[in-house]
């Protein structure tokens, strides 16, 4: 038997003993995704719609009927101007509005494109954004029948509406598939670089360290025993998050899995260095924790792209997510995903998170040497 | 071979303008025990990490069974055992695990692994625990089997730093009994403690003050060169001129 399978036997009986701790670490990911996925609400049904129509006419009242009778849109306020839709939106009673342009049914006689706005509360993006295209098309439909079968000559003129649609209280919308990468970074954060900085400075605390250290093992097998498990977890983690995004949620996973995969390992390593390293600079698990949550979790949420879109940024802020390396894999991981993309389009990204990994592995092992002396 | 399981000479280890170990000598022969004295603070943990290569002497040489601490760690680290103040073994895990562990750590063979552990368990009387997590044992057991542990590799030399500080009497006389065994066997051993009857148990001891050897010999010899009646004495009589001075310096 050698001294690193040891270890590595070791430390599986630490997670297994821990229950509560591995517990955690399965079942944290799984239901992440079931938070994410259920928080946003997919489905459109019963849509509160709101109407301004200062000037009814044939045309207006025949799209609003057209909204009532899907069953999806339920009318819930009349209103003649918009500013009395502010209040509607803001009291939640009104989810979406349809604003009619004075005129509308002559606009279609005279030729001129007829103009209406659609307006959608975003506080829900995915939610938001659906319930816009769903609007759009009850419009075009009726675009399109009205083209179909003109009702009198005088519209025998091309008919067109031109429905101008603007997303209220977050314009950024993002699409439910692009929290399934992000979250991938999150699980790997928590599992590599805190889970690796707590098991690393709990044997500090102990005094196990001390006795492994004046063991003939490398400081090199001692980390390897120590973030192995960690890394398989992170792995097995990884998988089943992928493979309830596929299958609950049916995220598309379009390009090649090695690949991603592969940078995954590439992450797990940044992360895992961060770990080691936060470890060989404090001595207790609790300000490991502090460290690891502060430095590696809280910039992985809030400043690789994974909730806030780092396009609506300010500059400083963008400049600063250059250094965050879930920042790098949440673009790489959804390029690969969702776009189908290989290496010839994320290369750079891989370059940065490659160069981090370098960098961050030479410094934690450097600094594990130097507690030796 | 020469038959001296340690031979320190003039190790120094200075932490920027502190000299925490200042130009100790001293030898340790082969089956030895080895009384490590001072009072917190004096220097014996500093000594010892370097004696272990955990820490690179500032100047100075040291020989652990024959090998150079700062360039020749790695034999120096297979022939040694090592139990430190705090506790070593991993207290989520078996007794059974642990030396199963440490076992594999030494490079030992399955079967040698089999057989020590069932060799250990019972001269310690732990076969009813063998299963059972380190962390419900009692303390005193758990410094004993910490011990048997850190003799799992049969190491040449054994480093025990303070190994009874917390313990029961009854179970310091039996830590003791251990001790001896080991020595019998022919094991080296190198203990640091704070109770000054468990010094007159020594071969021999030295005592640490502000960092250097101020008294060394065996207890006899030493209460008859200082004339006094215990090694308590001599070690309050050794230790009380520094701390005096240190109190001076206070603000």
């Amino acid at each position: 038997m050698t001294a690193l399978q040891g270890l590595l036997r070791k430390e599986f009986f630490h997670i297994r003993r821990d229950r509560r701790t591995a517990a955690v670490l399965i079942a944290l990911p799984v239901v992440q995704v079931l938070l994410f996925g259920y928080a946003i609400r997919t489905d459109v049904d019963d849509v509160r719609l709101a109407v301004v129509d200062p000037a009814p006419d044939s045309a207006t009242i025949e799209l609003r009927n057209r909204f009532a009778a899907g069953g999806v849109f339920r009318t819930v306020a009349v209103v003649p101007r918009t500013e009395d839709l502010d209040r509607l939106f803001e009291s939640g009673t009104a989810q979406q509005a349809i604003v009619f342009y004075p005129g509308f049914a002559e606009d279609f006689g005279s030729g001129v494109p007829a103009r209406l706005l659609i307006l959608t509360d975003a506080t829900e993006p995915n939610t938001g954004s659906l319930l816009q295209s769903y609007a759009q098309s009850v419009v075009d439909g009726y675009a399109r029948s009205l083209r179909a079968a003109p009702a009198s000559p005088a519209l025998q003129r091309p008919v067109s509406i031109v429905a101008q649609s603007r997303l209220r209280f977050n314009p950024t919308r993002e699409s439910k598939n692009l929290f399934v990468p992000g979250l991938m970074a999150f699980v790997l954060t928590i599992i590599s670089s805190l889970m690796t900085a707590i098991s690393l400075t709990r044997e500090k605390e102990t005094g196990t360290m001390e006795a492994l250290l004046v063991s003939p093992l490398r400081p090199w097998e001692i980390i390897v025993g120590k973030v192995t498990p960690y890394l398989a977890i992170g792995f097995i983690s990884v998988a089943a998050v992928l493979v309830e995004a596929l299958l609950v949620f049916h995220v598309p996973l379009r390009g090649s899995v090695p690949l991603l995969l592969l940078e995954g390992a590439l992450y797990i390593l940044v992360s895992l260095s961060l770990g080691i390293l936060i470890s060989a600079r404090t001595s207790s698990q609790r300000i490991a924790m502090m460290f690891a949550l502060l430095g590696t979790m809280l910039p992985n949420i809030l400043l690789s792209g994974f909730i806030f879109p780092l396009e609506s940024m300010p500059a400083a802020l963008r400049a600063l997510s250059y250094v965050v390396p879930g920042r790098w894999f949440v673009a790489i991981a959804r390029g690969i995903m969702l776009k189908g993309i290989g290496l010839e389009y994320v290369w750079r990204e891989t370059l940065f998170l490659a160069a981090m990994a370098t960098v961050l592995l030479v410094a934690s092992i450097r600094s594990f040497n130097e507690r030796l002396e | 071979m020469s038959d001296l399981a340690i031979q320190a000479k003039d190790l120094t280890r200075t932490f920027g303008n502190f000299t925490a170990v200042d130009h100790i000598s001293f030898d340790v022969k082969a089956g030895e025990v080895f009384g490590f004295l001072g009072a917190n603070g004096a220097g014996k943990t500093t000594a010892i990490r370097m004696l272990i290569g955990l820490l690179q002497p500032s100047a100075g040489t040291a020989r652990v069974a024959g090998f150079d601490v700062s360039r020749e760690t790695e034999e120096v680290k297979r022939n040694i055992g090592y139990m430190s103040q705090r506790f070593s073994l991993y207290e989520d895990l078996t007794p059974r695990e642990n030396i199963r562990l440490y076992g594999g750590i030494y490079g030992l063979t399955r079967a040698e692994i089999r057989e020590r552990t069932s060799q250990m368990l019972e001269r310690l009387g732990f076969s009813s625990v063998a299963d059972t997590a380190v962390r419900s044992l009692p303390l005193g057991w758990r410094q004993k089997l910490a011990f048997s542990v850190a003799l799992v590799h049969r190491p040449r030399i054994v480093f025990l730093d303070e190994p009874t500080s917390g313990v029961d009497p009854i179970t310091r006389r039996q830590f003791w009994e251990l001790i001896y065994d080991a020595a019998s066997n022919g094991t080296t051993v190198l203990v640091t403690t704070h109770y000054m009857d468990e010094a007159e148990y020594c071969d021999r001891i030295s005592i640490m003050v502000a960092g250097r050897i101020a008294a060394m010999g065996t207890p006899a010899a030493l209460k008859e060169e200082f004339t006094v009646e215990s090694i308590d004495e001599l070690f309050v009589r050794l230790a009380r001129p520094v701390e005096a001075g240190k109190a001076g310096t206070l603000p």
